[in-house]
């Protein structure tokens, strides 16, 4: 059976992101060429490939630029203290395991002021799911260097070159036990919308690292032309996906940031341990 | 003939949301955007292959291609 | 007959035990002296009736995940002493401008810093009241008997539903480690205030409704898709720089404990009727004074002794009255002068404040007491 030709002509059906967005709290408060808002769809659409009723799930974040985004989505949102966004969502998903809880975090956030939290949230294996936005930058504040600052960079705070190694937030949430780590950029929207999906469905902490930009600020500071060349030398041409990586060669990957899943394991998870116990008790009754 | 009957895409653009950026200008693969001033405008629209990357990658909810 | 069982706690116990009659179902803290025992208690206990406890991994994720869990539906609660109180004064703030049930309990040792964490003191009076900054609203309850701790924890819990606040035990180490036979009340003996639920339609709802002095509380989850920050917000939550709207809201937060403040007060009196001179004490000081007043009676001098159980607000009215009527205030207190501030300021130049103080880690003894009375024969 042929099908007539003007049907199999493409069809642009573009992804309908009001259905979780708040009225007329657009447009956002980040800056022009900012990736956050690219994240942020990514996450939207991540969100309604798992299908979760919207008021199942709680959006919670720290302080900082990315902390911002709990305000302009429809679920359960809450906006708290610095550094203290996955205390917080411990706290809700274990009081109601139900919920799936998502902490939008930034890098200063969630590896400075909040790295005990998250170390000790990846330990537990508490099924949260934590994104954090890495742009190597405090934005909110004007531009200071962050944990995730390259050595050399310049900063509002580092005029002279950052002298202080940076944190990769992958190796940080491996190590403390996260059973779920991967890695993302803007730039590859929807690589990183099928991570942030799997991190979602993910049973236990599941930490996606998003290299975003800031041309506010890092991108100034550093001598990028636009967001588009922050995009292309920082997300693009600086990392690899960890696929592709087998095949290259060790001097192809120096200084390179591996994107995609990079560690998953099953391991048991915080709330149904505690529940195991409860279940225990309740019959020893 | 094909090329008459040929449906264009419609390209939306939200400029009370456009930042200017010039991300989805830039990554165009077919050079179908341009900015006019500090908002995205439609060049060439019969270059559009409808790969949505504008939209994918604009962070200011500004741009959408339909049809 | 409604069962009522006696028991020997310690006042550590007893506020498990009143924390669990008041409802309590989260837990989330972190060790410290001499609080301690209130985290081990609710680790065996709240397990056993489905409640959350959960061992944090420092004194600010107790109190944050506390807060998380209060917002999830359950009345929640966390434990402290002197640096964990300091601590948790950043989220404390939260929970006042977010409007989040909380109870705090913070078991006063020496100081400052790391001070003398087996020794009592009960210099956190004014931390409890001023620690977060920004001005904000405070509760805070004073027991001095161990089965006083139990019930002021259930009204703790009470104030913190009723007015969508946290509220702060305050105790000494020396009411909290000590041991006494108390009774634990049977269902029903004590009231029990949950918060109030909105009942309108999820797209009407407004989480900081002004047509309420408290506005109902959902909890997540229950198809009202609200947003909580910790800026200045509207009365829908989200944060704004409206000023007119910033001014309002804070007001309204402080004026929801001002307005009802003669329901939060709560003080114990012997003998003040007649008295001379009156001893204003709170927690184990109290104990102390009421021996001194009791023998300043049986050496014929009108002594009387005023027990705020409501620390914060502070009893203002009560002290006022009192200042009018008797020669001079005592004030005894584990600390260098803190609660004589707001006595001096209530009691005007009306009558003459004296404090009795001490900071060695030691309790003030009755005589103490006494010798400070003995001087308005």
């Amino acid at each position: 059976m042929s099908v007539p030709a003007e049907k199999k002509e493409k069809v642009s059906v573009p992804f309908d992101y009001n259905k979780y967005l708040r009225p007329n709290k657009l447009p956002h408060i980040w800056c022009p060429g900012c990736g956050h808002g690219i994240v942020l769809k990514a996450m939207l659409r991540a969100i309604d490939k798992t299908g979760f009723d919207k008021n199942d799930i709680c959006v919670i974040s720290g302080i900082g630029c990315s902390s911002r985004t709990p305000g302009y989505v429809d679920f359960n949102t809450m906006h708290t203290l610095h550094g203290r966004a996955l205390s917080f969502a411990t706290g809700v998903k274990f009081a109601n395991p139900k919920l799936k809880v998502i902490v939008v975090t930034g890098d200063g956030d969630a590896l400075a002021i909040g790295g005990n939290h998250f170390i000790h949230t990846c330990r537990r294996n508490i099924d949260l799911t934590v994104l954090v936005f890495t742009n190597a930058t405090y934005g909110m504040t004007g531009g200071q260097y962050s944990p995730t600052t390259p050595m050399g960079s310049q900063a509002t705070t580092s005029r002279y070159g950052s002298i202080e190694p940076p944190f990769d937030a992958c190796e940080m949430a491996k190590a403390s036990g996260a059973s779920f780590v991967a890695r993302g950029t803007a730039y590859h929207t929807l690589e990183l919308e099928k991570t942030i999906h799997e991190a979602i469905m993910h049973k236990g902490t599941s930490v996606v690292d998003i290299i975003d930009a800031c041309p506010t600020y890092f991108g100034r500071a550093n001598k990028f032309k636009s967001a588009t060349h922050m995009m292309e030398v920082i997300e693009k041409d600086n990392t690899v996906n960890v696929k592709q990586a087998d095949k290259l060669p060790p001097e192809k990957l120096e200084g390179k940031f591996l994107r995609g899943v990079l560690h998953k394991i099953e391991k048991p998870e915080y709330c149904e341990q505690y529940e195991s116990i409860v279940m225990e008790k309740a019959k020893a009754k | 003939m094909a090329d008459a009957a040929k449906k264009l895409p419609n390209i939306v653009i939200n400029e009370k949301f456009c930042k200017g950026c010039s991300i989805c200008v830039d990554f165009c693969p077919t050079d179908v955007l341009e900015m006019k001033g500090t908002c995205v405008a439609v060049k060439n629209l019969e270059a559009c292959t409808r790969c949505q990357l504008c939209d994918l990658r604009c962070p200011d909810f500004a741009i959408q291609v339909f049809g | 007959m409604a069962d009522r069982k006696k028991k020997f706690l310690q006042g550590n116990e007893a506020c498990v035990e009143g924390a669990l009659y008041a409802g309590c179902k989260f837990f989330a803290g972190y060790p410290i002296t001499p609080s301690t025992e209130v985290a081990e208690g609710l680790s065996v206990r709240l397990p056993k009736i489905g409640g959350k406890f959960i061992q944090m991994e420092d004194e600010i994720g107790g109190i944050a995940a506390a807060i998380g869990g209060s917002l999830a539906g359950l009345k929640s609660m966390t434990a402290t002493s002197g640096p964990g109180f300091s601590l948790k004064q950043e989220c404390l703030g939260y929970a006042c401008l977010a409007e989040i049930p909380l109870v705090i309990v913070n078991v006063m040792r020496g100081g400052p810093s790391t001070g003398y964490p087996t020794g009592p003191s009960q210099s956190d009076i004014m931390q409890a009241k001023w620690g977060t900054h920004g001005d904000h609203p405070a509760i805070s309850v004073t027991p001095a008997y161990v089965q006083e701790i139990l019930t002021e924890t259930v009204r703790a819990f009470n104030l913190a539903e009723r007015f969508r606040t946290p509220v702060v035990v305050l105790y000494d180490e020396i009411v909290g480690h000590m041991r006494e036979p108390i009774t634990i009340p049977a269902p029903g003996d004590l009231e029990i205030i949950d918060r109030m639920r909105p009942d309108c339609k999820p797209e009407d709802y407004l989480p900081y409704d002004d047509k309420y002095e408290v506005a109902p509380l959902a909890p997540f989850g229950a198809g009202y898709r609200f947003h909580v920050t910790g800026l200045n917000h509207k009365q829908d939550g989200f944060p704004t720089n409206d000023s007119k709207q910033i001014g309002a809201n804070n007001e309204r937060i402080m004026a929801k404990i001002e307005n009802h403040k003669e329901e939060i007060w709560k003080n114990d009196e012997l003998m003040l009727d007649d008295a001379e001179v009156a001893v204003f004490t709170i927690g184990s000081t109290a104990r102390s004074a009421r021996f001194a007043v009791l023998e300043a009676r049986k050496a014929g001098i009108k002594a009387g002794l005023i027990r705020p159980l409501t620390i914060w607000p502070f009893p203002d009215k009560a002290v006022r009255e009192l200042a009018k009527r008797v020669k001079a205030i005592i004030v005894p207190e584990l600390n260098l002068g803190q609660m004589i501030l707001e006595v001096e300021r209530v009691s005007g130049a009306t009558c003459e404040v004296v404090g009795v103080n001490r900071v060695d880690g030691e309790p003030i003894t009755p005589m103490q007491i006494l010798d400070a009375i003995k001087k308005y024969k």
